[in-house]
């Protein structure tokens, strides 16, 4: 099989994989936040409830796709897809083990960070196209917020990027073959995953939705499949940090025993865990205490993270 | 920053509490007894009926869904001639059982009355009339005790029934 064949089939399995992994997801979530409210969630279509998520599917579909007469046509349309279509292409450089990988580009770090300021687009134009205040309020929200983060984030990543020597992924994961990151970096862990968590708008950080306050924030307007595609670019982005999570500071594949695609699934679940279970904890942030928390703690603590791991390497050296 | 860990610890734990849910058709929950639900019409120990069509439920009802007719048997004893519960209007309040002066009206425990047709939430008489004597049994509103004269303690007379000992009654 020639390598181009081979990345075709691994990007068409991992594709479909990840469209499976999110109707997954929302069964996932459902049944854990019921879990830590004492509830049960879903559990009459098909055992366990596993078959929720299609008849959601099957319901989203049947919906009417109406589109209001106030809207920007064109960016109405298009805003939903930008935004599954970034965090889906920030997969490609997503390595699960040596073999299984779309693309090893040496920039793959810069293209993940790329990506995910290029999902703000989709948000903000849906805010802006659907002409509604609360589309437009959330909109905006999600722009200052997803921008007041990605900066922590990047700078947290630099650290990585130091140790490790370079912006390939696989690199990085090879980098940390005994010795996982997040040991390493553990100020640095800390700020990519809240970071991560406001990057995919979740509790504590849904300030774009914002159910009690904005209807529903930047998708107020949408309904039928284009609704469905936010939600589905929300969970393609918790599994995308999930796995960049994994790779970055919980050593991708690498562990003893299992093989290691097995691995990469164990701990981007456990991260994925971790996602579901913020959200049973914490209550939405102010917006006061968002941008407090983004500008006034996680930003000069990842300064502070990127002096001290450069100075710590130097000493060493 | 403690507080948010110790939350995430303590939510943690509910991870292995068992679900309080009531996995409804199958677990049924406990329904006191004194629950507002389906209105029934009861009869007294005789088995007769216990409305006497007075229109008091009728009256009281704040939604107006209790509808009736009065007519009279050979005796001149009343009773409702047709007697109808629009439960679709139905509050389950319970004014109408407090109105009743016989007892006849009550409402019960039960409450699985889902129809797809509205016009099915109608009751008749047929449907609200039980054959038992519903959450009051021995009480019959044609029964008494009378009143003690010379020669003739209380419910000393053939129609008359023995005075209730009060202190029976007593929780």
């Amino acid at each position: 099989m020639t390598p181009g064949l081979w990345t075709l089939v691994i990007g068409v399995c991992l594709l479909a994989g990840l469209l499976g992994l999110t109707t997954g997801m929302i069964w996932i979530e459902r049944r854990l936040l019921a879990q830590f409210q004492d509830r049960l969630g879903p559990n009459r279509v098909g055992p366990l409830g596993l078959f929720q998520p299609i008849a959601d599917i099957i319901k989203l579909f049947m919906k009417e796709d109406w589109m209001p007469p106030f809207a920007d046509k064109l960016i109405f349309v298009i805003a939903p897809g930008i935004i599954v279509v970034t965090v889906l292409l920030a997969f490609a450089v997503v390595p699960i083990t040596p073999f299984i990988k779309v693309s090893d580009a040496n920039v793959g770090l810069l293209f993940f960070l790329g990506m995910a300021s290029m999902g703000v687009y989709g948000i903000v134009l849906a805010g802006w196209a659907s002409n509604s205040k609360y589309s437009l309020i959330g909109g905006t929200r999600a722009a200052a917020q997803m921008l007041s983060y990605e900066l922590p984030m990047g700078l947290a990543v630099v650290s990585v990027v130091m140790l490790a020597g370079s912006l390939r992924l696989s690199d990085i994961v090879n980098a940390q073959p005994r010795l996982w990151f997040c040991v390493l970096q553990p100020l640095g862990f800390v700020i990519f995953t809240i970071a991560g968590i406001a990057e995919a708008r979740r509790t504590p950080f849904d300030l774009p939705e914002a159910d009690s306050e904005l209807i529903a924030g930047y998708h107020t307007e949408y309904s039928s499949m284009k609704f469905a595609l936010f939600f589905m670019g929300e969970y393609l982005d918790i599994i995308l940090v999930s796995a960049m999570v994994t790779v970055l500071y919980l050593g991708g594949w690498h562990g003893p025993l299992l093989p290691p695609a097995l691995w990469f699934i164990i701990k981007m679940f456990a991260v994925i865990f971790l996602f579901v279970w913020v959200r049973a904890v914490l209550p939405r942030y102010r917006y006061d205490q968002l941008m407090t928390l983004g500008w006034k703690i996680l930003l000069p603590l990842s300064i502070v993270n990127l002096v001290a791991t450069g100075a710590v390497m130097l000493v060493m050296r | 920053m403690v507080s948010i860990l110790r939350s995430m610890w303590l939510m943690l734990k509910h991870l292995v509490v068992r679900p309080v849910t009531v996995r409804y058709p199958e677990q049924k929950a406990y329904i006191p007894p004194r629950w507002r639900g389906r209105i029934i019409l009861s009869r007294d120990p005789d088995g007769c009926e216990r409305c006497v069509a007075c229109y008091l439920c009728s009256a009281a009802c704040p939604a107006d869904c209790i509808s009736l007719q009065a007519t009279e048997d050979e005796h001149g004893r009343r009773y409702a001639e047709w007697f109808r519960i629009n439960f679709s209007r139905c509050i389950f309040c319970g004014f109408c059982e407090e109105a009743c002066p016989t007892y006849a009206i009550q409402l019960t425990p039960d409450f699985e009355m889902g129809e797809y047709d509205r016009s099915k939430l109608v009751y008749e008489k047929e449907d609200l009339l039980i054959s038992g004597q519903g959450k009051y049994p021995g009480y019959n509103f044609y029964h008494h005790s009378g009143v003690s004269v010379k020669g003739k303690p209380r419910g000393g007379a053939v129609d008359e029934t023995h005075p209730v000992d009060i202190r029976s009654l007593l929780p």
